[in-house]
């Protein structure tokens, strides 16, 4: 069978579309939202609404492409096999961290130097001098280390993950002897080390602190980074569930089984209990060491004993799709070998953290005001479209088998 | 105990493949294959045996249920009924501070019960004894035992499984089930034999 991919024309189609929808879309709210308005808080909602909604799906999207990395990464490392004969679509699926890490960026700098103190209230350098807490958390929470921070930290994702690619491609050149592969494990395992590093300092503790933490300055919770991981690693993973059942049903990827499939959604089985283990935690640890101070952020979503806050809906929502959901209709095995189950799923997943990702920015920056209309999903349209035509593109491009990797025997004859 | 003395036709194959084919051969011929033991686990060999998916964790379910609601139920009666206590302030049915202890006890319930289960089935447990049908069953032989009931003619099975490629015949009359005890002299079928 041939390797290769020729992206069809529903497919470029459907990602025109989208891009077209989003693009439409920003410039909808470009025009009628002024986002470069005063950002005074709580006075001009629709700017804010703006820039918030810009900064959930870039943060979300991103950080959902660099899991695919992430997990390319984590099974390396483990010496693991079975991935090999889909890792192509793992690549693929990451070689949009450059074009989001640049938008999200970008976005990033706006809100900086656009002073939107209804964004990140620490912006606020008047407010910060006759505030206790924020004026301790300067050191980190100003506006150079920010940006500086942000772009190591996207810059360092953006040539590791071209490494690993880089790295994958050389093996399709030609047929390795023993030693030859050998060495090329070492190197694979060593480069993918670095990145699981990286993504560890970054994703896995700093950058949600900056991004999304930050909109809740005062507030600080140890579990939030834990938990914005859990959220996109099983969003990457599920991304990655849609494209292998794609293109399986295109007939391609021949060495693809049910059983590959099949620990893909183990994969997001258990990594959707270990969200629900973080969402948990996170209230927990606040709710048991009485910490009233720390119920700003519950108190904001959720609400009182006395009132229920305008979040109450989605807040329990979230917790239905992401772990109910999973728990209840991925525990048999025939689930997660069902090509249209599998499918559903990781749609219902990608979805559910996307509301995840709305509830971790909108209360802090519009409260009561957010909405949830066609603007924010023209939005995460526009980034879906990106995303898929950067996978597409990487897709058509390079041979969808790493036919000469050492460890293809061992993911062809993968039996769970 | 459980079976009762039956009559086996056993064939040693020193290689899984030629054992794969032989399963699937004596399957087709109509013979009950009561069970094949190999040194190490076989993967496929379940499938080819024809043996029904396990149910195991059916049963792991619904230990896990079990372990939720024994440890809810009790904890619920114990902080608001039989020893309501003033913790920080917090109300008796304090459902977050219990969550942690459900979870313990979902998963200790189905990891513990899941094991006890494996090993009811498998008929494993202290002084329990079952039929050994070759020593190198252990080492380097795979080896398949294959049941006899009146009307089989043991000598047509001892040729099929020549022919299948079996490199050790022979025919044992020995307990199916379990017994607790020693082994005794149904050992001797094999150990009386030239070359152990």
């Amino acid at each position: 069978m041939e390797h290769r991919f020729e992206v069809p024309g529903s497919y470029k189609k459907w990602t025109w579309g989208l891009i077209a929808v989003g693009v439409i879309a920003l410039l909808y709210g470009f025009i009628m939202y002024h986002p470069f308005a005063h950002a005074g808080h709580g006075e001009n909602v629709n700017s804010t609404r703006f820039w918030a909604v810009l900064l959930q799906n870039s943060v979300y999207w991103l950080l959902t492409v660099n899991a695919a990395m992430f997990f390319l990464c984590v099974t390396t490392m483990a010496m693991g096999g079975w991935q090999v004969s889909f890792r192509r679509v793992t690549e693929a699926i990451s070689s949009a961290v450059p074009i989001l890490g640049v938008i999200t960026f970008v976005i990033l700098l706006a809100i900086v130097f656009g002073n939107r103190t209804d964004i990140y209230h620490w912006l606020d350098t008047e407010a910060v001098q006759h505030d206790k807490i924020l004026k301790g958390k300067s050191g980190f929470l100003n506006p150079t280390f920010f940006l500086v921070f942000s772009a190591i930290s996207i810059g360092l994702w953006w040539l590791l993950g071209r490494k690993m690619r880089t790295l994958s491609l050389q093996t399709d050149e030609e047929a390795m002897t023993y030693e030859k592969g050998k060495r090329w494990v070492w190197n694979n395992t060593v480069w993918a080390s670095l990145f699981t590093v990286t993504f560890g300092l970054t994703v896995a503790s700093t950058i949600p602190w900056l991004w999304l933490m930050s909109i809740d300055a005062h507030w600080y919770s140890t579990m939030y980074s834990w938990y914005t991981f859990a959220s996109t690693f099983v969003s990457g993973l599920s991304l990655m569930a849609i494209y292998v059942v794609y293109l399986k049903n295109q007939g391609k990827l021949e060495y693809v089984t049910d059983e590959h499939l099949h620990d893909l959604g183990k994969f997001m089985f258990a990594f959707s209990i270990f969200w629900a283990y973080l969402w948990f935690s996170q209230y927990m640890l606040i709710w048991y060491s009485n910490q009233p101070e720390e119920t700003r952020y519950f108190v904001d979503r959720i609400g009182t004993a006395r009132e229920a806050g305008p979040y109450k809906g989605i807040f329990f929502f979230n917790l239905i799709v992401n772990f109910v959901a999973p728990l209840l209709l991925m525990m048999k095995k025939a689930p997660k070998r069902n090509w249209t189950m599998m499918t559903f799923m990781a749609v219902l997943i990608i979805f559910g953290h996307w509301i995840d990702f709305y509830q971790m920015v909108m209360p802090g920056t519009l409260g009561a005001h957010a909405e949830l209309m066609p603007f924010e999903f023209g939005i995460a349209a526009l980034f879906i479209g990106v995303i898929m035509w950067s996978t597409g593109r990487y897709l058509g491009k390079h041979s969808l088998l790493a036919k000469n990797h050492p460890f293809l025997k061992e993911s062809m004859i993968h039996h769970t | 105990m459980a079976g009762g003395i039956k009559k086996f036709v056993v064939g040693c194959f020193a290689d899984e493949k030629v054992l794969f084919p032989a399963v699937k051969n004596v399957r087709r011929a109509g013979y009950k294959i009561h069970d094949v033991y190999t040194p190490f686990p076989v993967h496929g060999l379940d499938h080819a045996m024809g043996l029904r998916e396990t149910s195991i964790h059916t049963a792991g379910f619904i230990y896990g249920i079990l372990g939720t609601t024994t440890a809810l139920t009790f904890m619920s009666w114990i902080f608001t009924k039989d020893w309501p206590l003033n913790i920080g302030g917090k109300p008796h049915f304090a459902l977050p501070a219990w969550i942690p202890i459900t979870f313990e006890l979902t998963v200790l319930f189905s990891a513990v019960g899941m094991v006890i289960t494996f090993c009811y089935l498998c008929n494993l447990a202290p002084f329990i004894k079952k039929h050994h049908f070759h020593p190198r069953a252990t080492d380097d032989l795979f080896v398949m035992a294959i049941e006899c009931t009146d009307k089989t003619d043991d000598a047509a099975v001892q040729n099929f499984l020549q022919e299948a490629g079996a490199t050790e015949i022979n025919v044992q009359i020995a307990e199916s089930g379990w017994w607790i005890g020693r082994y005794d002299k149904e050992q001797k079928l094999y150990r009386d034999e030239k070359g152990y």
